[in-house]
């Protein structure tokens, strides 16, 4: 019963989320365009089935993965704790955390729905010279290496700014050395990672972890973790693409010989 | 008739094989973690497996219907701005789009309101509910208002042509130089907030969008010019939330 109205609750969270951009789509279609929209049922049908799924999807996370996850954090962080430290924090004694960090970070990664919207449009886009899978890994990557460095940056305390700002430097590096059809994509696999699964997941994880680290507030502390995982992922895919593309040289100077 | 049943039922199942493997990898890590690291027991397995043929039949679904729904109409939009002709229509549906999808966001309120308290531990703002959902109302309002300024932004990047490096290039230089004179309290709020923006409908919809426009342009091409919408709106509301944190 309880499972029935969280689905209830779910579906019309879900349809409200989608009412602004039904409007917006309405008032235009109304007012501007005026132009019979070809396969509208396929489309109404289409749009049907992406507000069931999200709901399912939504409400398996709320009631499988979401409360282990709190759990887990709560343990891993407490678990560090056993031996408090009178020097203060260590950074080495939150390997576990860091090591779950990433790990959880790859997989909500792979699962995020719409990466895999993105990762779908750009193989099709490209005619299959990105693979989906390859572009979904190399962002998981990201997300995975972004996230365990921002639960070091809450367990040291260090700011912020230096972390997302060295990384900015990394990717304008990357920019001027990458294949010019690849950036816009890596551009966007920055903003497309957190969404429905990561950032619940991380807002979790960076909460519950500068709420344990002795010295931390998890006001002040607690927030970065997505920029993290917004700006790994960029770094990822740019050399994803390098490393692909020089893999392709090495292989046709091969054959070329 | 029979064929087209077939043909469905197949789509179905392969679409729930690719769930399954999108899904194992959380499975995978949860599972080690509990067994391996903290060594205790699934607290209840039965609401587990529920949650999770939810998630995995969830995502089956949705894929389905992005390709059925989502992705045809987002072209569909662009190709009748296109035949249309009008850019000022264009760069005004681009703005609602971007508004309307962000001002309502769920993880933005959330993201908002903690702000405020961090605002009002920090003393930025008086430690009282009414300036706090105030501050966290004016805040909601400046990133939706930075994402519906994004969407025109990379619009009219695609209309024009031009080069996406520098734009987002030069946005990161604004984002590290507003950093040095920010307020200390709003830098962390301002950086995650880029993140919070973009959900899972607006996604695959914008994407849809800036692909096809660009290929329904002469002279852009799809790969080039067609992504990069996603990359506004995820840079857009760290300027605008760091200028609201350095006037406010």
């Amino acid at each position: 019963m309880e499972f029935a109205a969280m689905l209830a609750r779910t579906a019309f969270a879900t349809t409200f989320d989608v009412a602004p951009i039904v409007a917006v789509l309405f008032v235009f279609q109304i007012a501007v365009l005026r132009r019979r929209v070809p396969n509208l049922r396929r489309i109404m049908r289409g749009f049907v089935y992406v507000l069931l799924g999200l709901t399912l999807f939504l409400v398996g996370l709320e009631e499988a993965l979401f409360p282990i996850g709190e759990t887990m954090v709560r343990q891993l962080t407490a678990g560090a704790l056993a031996a408090p430290d009178a020097a203060g924090v260590r950074w080495d004694d939150y390997l576990m955390v860091y090591a779950f960090a990433a790990a959880i970070g790859f997989a909500a990664t792979v699962a995020e729905p719409s990466l895999i919207a993105v990762a779908l449009k750009a193989e099709d886009v490209s005619g299959g010279a990105i693979g989906a899978q390859g572009l979904r890994v190399a962002v998981a990557v990201g997300v995975a290496t972004g996230v365990a460095l921002g639960c070091f940056r809450i367990v040291t305390g260090t700011p912020l700014p230096w972390y997302i700002v060295a990384a900015y430097a990394v990717v304008i590096m990357q920019t001027f050395c990458a294949s010019r059809t690849i950036i816009p994509l890596a551009y966007d696999s920055g903003g497309v990672t957190t969404s429905s699964v990561t950032v619940p997941v991380l807002a979790a994880l960076g909460l519950g972890l500068a709420a344990s680290v002795p010295g931390r507030s998890p006001l002040i502390d607690g927030f970065g973790l997505i920029a993290f995982a917004s700006v790994f992922p960029i770094i990822t895919v740019l050399g994803y693409s390098t490393a692909v593309s020089a893999i392709a040289r090495v292989r046709s100077a091969r054959t070329g010989r | 008739m029979e064929y087209r049943l077939s043909r469905n039922l197949t789509t179905l199942l392969r679409r729930i094989a690719d769930a399954l493997r999108d899904i194992a990898p959380i499975i995978i890590v949860i599972a080690f973690f509990q067994t391996v690291v903290i060594r205790q027991p699934f607290p209840n397995l039965a609401g587990v497996a529920l949650g999770l043929v939810c998630v995995i039949a969830g995502l089956a679904i949705f894929v389905q219907g992005l390709k059925l729904g989502l992705f045809p109409l987002g072209e569909a939009i662009a190709q009748a701005f296109v035949s249309k002709g009008s850019a000022v229509a264009l760069l005004a549906f681009a703005f609602c789009l971007g508004f309307g999808t962000t001002v309502a966001e769920p993880s933005l309120i959330a993201v908002g309101n903690e702000a405020a308290e961090v605002a009002a531990e920090a003393g930025a703002i008086a430690n009282d509910a009414d300036a706090r959902s105030a501050y966290a109302f004016q805040l909601r309002m400046v990133v939706a208002l930075s994402v519906g300024t994004a969407i025109v932004l990379g619009v009219l990047r695609i209309l024009r042509g031009w080069p996406l490096h520098r734009l987002i290039i030069g946005g990161y230089v604004l984002v590290t130089v507003m950093t040095l004179f920010a307020p200390d309290e709003i830098i962390g709020v301002a950086y995650d907030s880029g993140g919070v923006t973009t959900s899972t409908i607006t996604v695959p919809l914008v994407t849809a969008l800036g692909v096809g426009l660009a290929s329904s342009l002469k002279g852009r091409n799809p790969m080039l010019d067609g992504f990069g919408l996603i990359a506004f709106a995820s840079l857009t509301p760290m300027i605008f939330v760091l200028a609201y944190g350095m006037v406010g």
